[in-house]
């Protein structure tokens, strides 16, 4: 069966993009190869961590957004906020000062998605007594992890939660409520400000979802800039609160490390880091960690404190979060109700479907065709030199090699093999002059700067 | 198609290192992610058994058609009684190795439970060999 490719939300804007490896070398998935001098993302193995974003020293790696006056197409605009927003900003900027802006900007209702914890922790703890031969369970709340675990741990895609993660059930409510009120569907504009890549790549092509719930993406840092903009230029005096008010702790710290972890009984574990989570589901994966109930696994360190839209430093995030964790106001009554009232429709509708394993591992889905394709790399690997360089365009000497077999690349795109092969007279120096002009670009070879 | 990984004993430290490279072969071979697990749960067993009692061993990994076959060979103790051995909580692991969360006496057990064929050969004083075999489809 043909697969779909993945939508993905991370870019590269090749005027921009100096080739430099810094991206290909980083990435966990291996997803990225140098050519022609850009860096080239490669759709089906990319999962949208941002690895590559945050070490992209001249930002030639961004996130595609929607356009902001989509909002205006929808009669109803709401705004639904990621937690980690309010952490984005210093002490003296209130909460309702960041509402305000937000308000101002064209937005008739906002949301934060963690108002809607409660739900899915309720959702959660069910789910885990039905289906409790599928222990140790792993978290869908975050997008970079399904897909990283679908391409990469394929057997375990089966202990993944499968329910929608709260950025949807707060969708659901919010879209629900509107109908009731009398508004059609397509005057509602549901619009997510995002942390990170991945929640856009999932907001766009939902994993294990038959409908897309969210209408439109909005980066963070782009919503950071305007309230920054606004407050500095004076608007200090506007006030406005949110539809539902103060968040509880349990919600403040959801997305934090620990968030969800720190929710369910038996032994939980909360892991963040993309390579920490690859390095920990290895060893789920074979068993060698067995007897845990519940795993919390996010792509970025300190999670979506940490996420590639972030404009703070995590640390001081994380600190402000959990100060404004401590904080105990109460509800406004209205507010609880109305969620309440929402509670079994939302429970009802929680569910995800199929959540499909897609390894980027197999060398061929036929195995005689991959036995003989490993056999040919065993062969390539033994003239490549073992110093994974990068020079070839791809990010290790392995990684070539099955780029080779899988008719993807050339041997001689290996410097080393360029040298012997030129040595003996096999080629040209203009032929070796022109294999890595195809990996490097022109420019590479060009002498930089003014004189 | 064959492979070999070497275990060092008792360098608990490396203990599933040999595993997880069968493991990585086997996915990019495209077996079934479910018999992958079940291989590598068993094989994981038997290198922990390796570095538990043994002073060194291999993993040698056969890949054909129709089956899997992992052949781990030990230079050890040896089991005197197998059958002794295949028995669910029984162990001769020392209360160090237990400590290290390692010797529960689930090892055989739990290998027989996850292999089609399962081929136990030891000589007390010399070493073991054990033969694990998974039939494709």
């Amino acid at each position: 069966m043909e697969k779909l490719p993945f939508y993905h939300a991370l870019k590269v804007v090749e005027n921009v993009c100096i080739g430099c490896t810094h991206c290909m070398n980083v990435c966990p998935t291996k997803a990225i190869r140098v050519k022609y001098g850009k860096a080239d993302i490669k759709k089906n193995a990319c999962v949208d961590c941002g690895e590559c974003l945050k070490a992209c020293p001249v930002n030639a790696i961004i996130v595609e957004q929607d356009d902001f006056n989509k909002i205006f197409s929808f009669k109803q605009r709401v705004a639904l906020l990621p937690t980690v927003l309010l952490g984005q900003f210093p002490d003296d900027i209130t909460e309702d000062q960041i509402y305000a802006v937000i308000r101002d900007m064209g937005f008739t209702h906002v949301f934060e998605v963690d108002e809607a914890v409660d739900i899915q922790i309720e959702g959660t703890k069910t789910y885990m007594r039905k289906h409790s031969q599928m222990r140790p369970f792993i978290s869908s709340f975050c997008p970079a992890v399904v897909r990283l675990i679908q391409v990469r741990f394929p057997s375990l895609v089966e202990h993944i939660v499968h329910l929608k993660p709260v950025v949807d059930i707060s969708s659901q409510f919010y879209r629900k409520r509107l109908q009731d009120e009398g508004y059609k569907k397509d005057e509602i504009g549901i619009f997510y400000v995002t942390p990170c890549a991945a929640k856009i790549a999932a907001v766009k092509s939902p994993v294990g979802e038959d409908e897309i719930l969210i209408d439109g993406v909005i980066n963070m840092d782009f919503i950071y800039n305007k309230v920054m903009l606004s407050i500095k230029q004076g608007n200090k005096d506007k006030q406005a609160v949110s539809d539902y008010g103060h968040l509880s702790k349990t919600s403040i710290e959801w997305t934090l490390t620990n968030g969800e972890a720190s929710q369910y009984p038996g032994r939980c574990l909360a892991i963040d880091e993309i390579h920490n989570v690859i390095a920990f589901l290895d060893k789920v994966e074979n068993e060698e960690i067995s007897d845990v109930d519940f795993l919390e696994l996010r792509a970025c360190d300190r999670s979506c404190a940490g996420g590639v839209l972030s404009t703070e430093n995590r640390f001081l995030a994380v600190e402000r979060l959990s100060k404004r964790a401590k904080k105990e106001i109460k509800k406004q009554a209205e507010a609880e109700e109305m969620l309440t009232t929402y509670r079994p429709y939302l429970l009802e509708n929680i569910a995800l479907s199929e959540i499909e394993p897609r390894s980027i591992l197999s060398l061929d889905s036929d195995m005689m065709v991959a036995m003989e394709k490993m056999k040919k790399i065993q062969r390539i690997m033994r003239v490549l030199p073992g110093i994974d360089c990068g020079a070839c365009g791809a990010p290790k000497c392995k990684v070539l090699a099955e780029d080779v077999v899988q008719g993807n690349a050339k041997m001689n795109q290996c410097v080393f093999l360029q040298k012997m092969l030129t040595k003996e007279e096999l080629i040209s120096p203009q032929e070796s002059f022109d294999i890595s002009e195809r990996t490097w670009g022109k420019g590479r070879f060009e002498k930089k700067g003014p004189q | 198609m064959d492979f070999k990984f070497d275990i060092e004993g008792g360098n608990f430290s490396k203990a599933g290192t040999a595993s997880s490279d069968v493991k990585k072969v086997l996915k990019k071979l495209n077996v079934d992610p479910k018999l992958i697990k079940r291989i590598v749960v068993s094989i994981y067993e038997a290198e922990v058994n390796v570095v538990a009692h043994a002073y060194e061993g291999e993993m040698n990994v056969s890949i054909f058609p129709e089956k899997i076959v992992v052949r781990i060979v030990d230079k050890g103790p040896g089991i005197p009684d197998i059958d002794l051995a295949m028995q669910k909580g029984y162990s001769t692991a020392s209360p160090a190795v237990r400590e290290m969360g390692f010797g529960a006496g689930m090892g055989l057990p739990n290998i027989k439970k996850n292999t089609n064929e399962l081929n136990i050969k030891s000589e007390v004083g010399v070493g073991t060999e054990v033969e694990l075999i998974n039939y494709l489809n």
